[in-house]
């Protein structure tokens, strides 16, 4: 089979339901930006999914889908994905391969370049092409630096960050292709058990969402959580939180926003009770519109707020509920 | 590598990162992390992972905690914190060369540096504090052709294996590695120690190794190997603040006009 000569393979991640991950969409839109996508989906073969999720990437712009089964998926952590990959790159011979910056993703594309002796360009927020080849945009240090950078020769193997990018592939027919792999046989860390994250409600994906709505430590106690929730459903937003709002157990991990947490860059972002300690700002600045809501009238938020208001989260929080709600009906 | 009877040798990988406290700044010429413009710390990460090997050490006599680090000069000053936490000596790789270097050759460098300390356990962070990239520990599994246990949010070292529950994206997972392996945990892992005066001053006396990037016999200007090169940087204007008023109890009623105004209603 003949793959086009400005193929970009794109590694794309499958749901525990078997469905594309909402990231595809920006994966695809970036290879069709560079050339033509192919997309690689690598299953366990009792999961089913498989042709739909091809047709998915048809309809974001990949121009073959390649379904790789593995056994070990599910089973192993990350060897059997760089297997897959580095099959589908050597049938693909692809200038450049796209990965997502998640947890997974990431690993996978760095064992990949590792493997492959490539170069590696990480969290991008971008990718064009000019005269030289294709050069990769990342955003340092919550935004305040841009960067650019590009593989010095070879293929380059960059991982995007979730969110960033807004171009969007051409609806294409369904082509896929079972891709066969031969196991590196590598030692792999076992996943013995696997618990999927309850998704409790409806709401958007925070790396996602068009509005964000966060809250901190001083919410004092879980069973105040109601009060953000209805806020966050008012506004169709999705849930943040500090750091110190995880450590304390008012909201999982991976509500995190910050440094060490997710970043961030909705159209509206909403501080509740948050002091904006640098770690958190780095990880929501280069949101659009920031609104704040803290008692303390010199807290750094308050630096970086388009719109902010000194006073008490548990006065403030249901009145905005509710002028919300009275606006929307 | 040692059998199972006999103790563990813990590589810990530690980093010197611009302290997150304060601004922090890309050099406009090279695009490298400006070290003179901020305070160097021992990465806030490589802390956890330490308390994590050293507690482990506390209660199985023999275990060796090594911190190793790829850095400049002044990094010294990151293992000298290490050691007084609790690790039993250092290795610095550092080398002029080096500086700048992309993640492949951090990668190589420091694959280079376990295989010489012949560790058991390699531990990291799972994320270093400046660069943000998350996948140092993998590039080092691929490298050394050891399980990769990362991004753990709890750990556990026992008889031959290391295991945990990893945060992965759609869920939590229980993961188990036969040593030797590779594995690096999030800030779930609590904060170090505080280190005494007593153990500040003990540390004086441990050992630091410092080694060359020739010493691990690792080409750094190797012609045919790819690297990722930086071709710009900008600095983006710092975001000001906008209005601020006090809650004279129709607080909540501002912000949503703000909205309404802003077409974000
Ligand atoms: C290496 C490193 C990485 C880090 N990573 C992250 C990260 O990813 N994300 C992150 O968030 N933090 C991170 N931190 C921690 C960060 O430094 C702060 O400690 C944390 O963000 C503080 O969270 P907070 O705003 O909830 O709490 P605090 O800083 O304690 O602030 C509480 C705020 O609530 C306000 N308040 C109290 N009561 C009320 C009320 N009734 N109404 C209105 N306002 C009220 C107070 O005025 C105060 O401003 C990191 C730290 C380090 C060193
Ligand atoms: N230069 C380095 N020296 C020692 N350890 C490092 C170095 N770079 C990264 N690491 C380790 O790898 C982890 C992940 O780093 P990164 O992939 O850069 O986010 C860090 O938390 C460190 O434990």
């Amino acid at each position: 089979m003949n793959y086009p000569d400005d193929a970009v393979l794109v590694l794309l991640d499958l749901t525990p339901a078997g469905e594309l991950h909402s990231g595809a969409a920006g994966l695809l839109g970036a290879a069709a930006a560079l050339g033509s996508p192919v997309a690689l989906v690598v299953t366990d073969p009792a999961s089913g999914g498989r042709a739909a999720a091809a047709d998915a990437a048809a309809g974001l712009g990949a121009v073959r889908t390649l379904v790789a089964e593995s056994a070990d998926m599910g089973r192993a952590l990350t060897v059997p994905a760089v297997d897959a990959l580095a099959a589908a790159a050597k049938l693909v011979g692809p200038e450049v391969v796209l990965v997502s910056h998640s947890i997974e993703g990431r690993e996978v594309a760095a064992r990949f370049a590792a493997r492959a002796k490539a170069a590696l360009a990480l969290d991008a927020v971008g990718v064009t092409r000019d005269e030289e080849g294709v050069v990769v945009r990342h955003s340092a240090f919550g935004g305040a630096y841009e960067t650019e950078s590009a593989a010095s020769f070879g293929t380059l193997v960059a991982t995007i960050r979730p969110g960033a990018i807004e171009e969007r592939g051409e609806d294409r027919p369904a082509a896929a292709e079972t891709l066969t792999v031969e196991p590196s046989g590598l030692p792999a860390t076992t996943i013995a058990s696997f618990e999927g994250r309850a998704e409790t409600s409806s709401r958007p994906a925070l790396r996602e969402a068009g509005t964000v709505v966060s809250f901190g430590v001083a919410l004092g106690s879980p069973d105040k959580l109601a009060l953000i929730e209805e806020l966050a459903d008012s506004l169709d937003a999705a849930l943040g939180a500090s750091r110190a709002a995880v450590d304390e157990g008012y909201a999982p991990q991976s509500w995190q926003v910050g440094q060490t947490g997710v970043s961030v860059s909705p159209d509206l972002y909403l501080a509740v009770g948050i002091s904006g300690a640098i770690q958190h700002r780095v990880g929501m600045q280069t949101a659009k519109t920031i609104v704040a809501i803290n008692k303390d009238p010199e807290a750094p938020i308050f630096d970086i707020a388009d719109f902010g208001v000194v006073g008490d989260q548990f006065a403030i929080v249901p009145q905005l509920t509710e002028a919300i709600r009275a606006k929307k009906a | 590598m040692s059998s199972l009877s006999e103790p563990l040798r813990i590589a810990v990988l530690v980093k010197e990162v611009p302290d997150t406290y304060g601004e922090r700044h890309l050099d406009l010429e090279t695009g490298l992390v400006d070290r003179a413009a901020s305070d160097a710390v021992l990465d806030e990460i490589g802390g956890r992972a330490l308390e994590a090997a050293v507690s482990h050490a506390e209660a199985n006599a023999g275990t060796e905690v090594v911190a190793l680090t790829v850095g400049p000069e002044s990094a010294a000053e990151a293992l000298r914190e290490a050691l007084a936490i609790g690790a039993d000596r250092a290795v610095h790789v550092t080398d002029p060369q080096l500086g700048g270097a992309d993640l492949g050759l951090t990668a190589e460098v420091l694959a280079a540096a376990v295989e010489r300390l012949d560790a058991d356990l390699v531990l990291a962070g799972n994320q270093s504090t400046d660069g943000l990239g998350g996948v140092i520990p993998a590039m080092l599994a691929e490298l050394l052709g050891r399980p990769q246990a990362t991004n753990l949010d709890a750990i556990g070292i026992g008889a031959g294996e290391v295991c945990g529950t990893r945060a992965s994206d759609h869920g939590t997972m229980v993961v188990r590695a036969s040593l030797p392996a590779v594995a690096s945990i999030t800030d779930r892992l609590p904060d170090p120690r505080f280190p005494s005066f007593k153990s500040t001053s003990a540390a004086k006396k441990k050992p630091i190794e410092t080694l060359a990037a020739a010493d691990l016999g690792v080409a750094v200007e190797d012609p045919a190997a790819p690297r990722s090169i930086l071709i710009s940087v900008a600095a983006r204007p710092p975001r000001a603040g906008g209005m601020k008023i006090d809650d004279e109890g129709d607080g909540g009623t501002r912000i949503a006009e703000f909205l309404a105004q802003n077409r974000l209603v």
